[in-house]
């Protein structure tokens, strides 16, 4: 019995020492991506070429998402807001959930399961078939050459990724509650525009959305990079990705909403 | 003038941990040779060419290269030397976002400024020399394993190198791909006066193309000598490994307890 209880305790503390060991060497590659990321942006046609893969790619799913969002959003909203005679605030709240965090966090979560998976996926494949070896060997370094790239295109997409995001759920929004259910047109677009302020909702999505791409795509890049080069290495890593972005843009959507909506009514 | 040795191998040692893999190489290649290196799987082959290309650090014992000691060069130094070596991974390892002319371009554009008109004419040239000029448009997944081989052979002579490292060229080739490859190492060897070293367990088809042989067993080297001399070696462990006989020097079995033992028959009275 004591000794079940030494050695649980003891597999924690390996647990603890081997979470904590990874997370440096995390750390570690994230700065060194960044020191490598001249060669990316003197070439900016290989961020531009990601940009296509991770950004363009991932629009159908986040248009089609941000879209159908809205709608319940429009349609949840109406149910609850006309109990109160309000339905005109209806384009507020659709509005204010989106910009301030439906918009950054669900884009987050669907680029990381569509993005992120593949980041993962390629650089993790490209190692298994030595591919990051070869360039290696020809004297090419691949974290300046295959993931500075990919980490910038990941990192600038997610903010336009989000903004669509919103717009398309604000458009969903208005589809189902003016032009379906009726609400006057007038009232959704003024009362949505007199509550949303630039400063404090626009902006503060922004940042967010930036924070999430930061942490999303480097945490793909390094999965991929440190996925042992094996098929079920590789299958890991992809879903290590997937779990930890969604985990870390939720943990971070509450961190940064703390900080930023103190104190604003 | 240059010493006439391209790669100087002193007591090199190299260990994973606790493990050693090399014990005490040494090796000598001289320029304008094509070199084996033969040994069972796990030998430590394809580690002895990384400690040659640099990506990993011997524990002791050096590799020199052209003159340089290989494991005291910075990485810039040793970025430089890199570009003067290729190396054929044992699948190829071809990009496979590039096409196969972006793949054999790749280190010209990477390294110079050559403009692309002349980059062109160059990938032309080399995908001309391993037989797949007419092939430049295509993916690496279209292509056969051994048409894969070719091509990266095509991009391991890009920048013309002076040494080519071949991990394991003949695997899983047809006996036609297989002689293709074997012809274009000598080949190119020879009229780019280039330096081969050939890692391999093909003993027949590398036999007919190298100037000289290194076994590696356990991690020292087992024998050594010319294609001939190799041939009609009485050792045991070459003639093993030469004849592919099953047992011998190289056991059959990995060890184990008394067979008898592990069948509890120990008792029993036949």
């Amino acid at each position: 019995m004591f000794k079940h209880i030494v050695s649980g305790i003891q597999n924690i503390g390996h647990r603890v020492i081997e979470s904590v060991w990874r997370l440096g060497v995390a750390t570690r590659f994230f700065l060194l991506v960044l020191l490598k990321s001249g060669t990316s942006l003197r070439r900016f046609g290989l961020v531009i070429r990601e940009l296509y893969f991770t950004g363009v790619l991932s629009l159908i799913i986040i248009v089609v998402s941000g879209l159908f969002v809205g709608m319940v959003l429009g349609l949840q909203g109406y149910e609850t807001l006309q109990k109160y005679g309000s339905e005109s605030a209806v384009g507020t709240l659709v509005a204010l959930s989106l910009v301030r965090e439906l918009g950054p966090v669900v884009a987050a979560l669907l680029f990381a399961s569509r993005a992120g998976s593949a980041i993962t996926a390629e650089i993790g494949l490209m190692k298994a078939t030595e591919q990051l070896a070869a360039m290696g060997m020809m004297a090419v370094d691949p974290i300046a050459r295959v993931v500075a790239p990919r980490f910038w295109a990941g990192v600038i997409s997610m903010p336009f990724l989000a903004a669509i995001f919103s717009v398309m759920g604000v458009f969903g929004g208005y589809l189902v509650t003016v032009v379906f259910i009726g609400v006057d047109e007038g009232s959704y677009w003024s009362q949505m525009q007199s509550a949303v302020d630039f400063r404090f909702d626009i902006v503060n999505g922004f940042i967010k959305s930036c924070f999430f791409g930061v942490a999303v795509t480097a945490i793909a890049v390094f999965e991929g990079y440190d996925a042992p080069p094996t098929a079920e290495g590789v299958s890991g890593a992809t879903t290590r990705t997937v779990v930890t972005s969604s985990l870390v843009i939720l943990g971070l959507d509450f961190i940064l909403t703390a900080f930023m909506f103190r104190g604003v009514s | 003038m240059a010493s006439e040795n391209l790669i100087d191998i002193k007591d090199l040692n190299f260990s994973y941990d606790t493990r050693a893999i090399l014990k005490g190489i040494n090796m000598t290649m001289q320029r304008g040779k094509v070199i084996a290196i033969m040994g069972g799987s796990g030998s430590g082959k394809t580690t002895l060419l990384r400690l040659i290309g640099g990506t990993l650090q011997p524990s002791s014992g050096y590799v020199k290269f052209a003159g340089q000691v290989v494991h005291e060069l910075n990485r810039d130094a040793l970025f430089t030397l890199r570009r003067k070596m290729g190396m054929l991974f044992q699948f190829g390892a071809l990009f496979t976002d590039l096409s196969v002319f972006d793949n054999v371009a790749f280190q010209m554009r990477e390294h110079t400024d050559l403009p692309e008109s002349m980059i062109r004419d160059l990938v032309l040239m080399k995908l001309h020399a391993v037989g797949l000029r007419g092939a430049h448009r295509l993916m690496p997944n279209e292509l056969s394993g051994g048409m894969a081989r070719r091509v990266a052979l095509a991009r391991s002579i890009a920048l013309d190198p002076m040494l080519i490292m071949y991990d394991e060229p003949f695997t899983g080739l047809d006996p036609i791909s297989l002689s293709v490859i074997g012809n274009l190492i000598r080949r190119l060897t020879d009229t780019l006066g280039m330096t081969s070293i050939v890692v391999t367990h093909d003993v027949q088809e590398s036999l007919k193309i190298v100037d000289y042989v290194y076994f590696i067993a356990d991690g020292v080297i087992a024998a050594e000598g010319t294609p001939q001399q190799v041939r009609d070696s009485v050792a045991p462990f070459v003639h093993q490994f030469v004849h592919g006989e099953e047992d011998g020097p190289v056991p059959f079995h990995y060890p184990a307890k008394q067979y008898r033992s592990d069948l509890n028959l120990e008792d029993t009275v036949v």
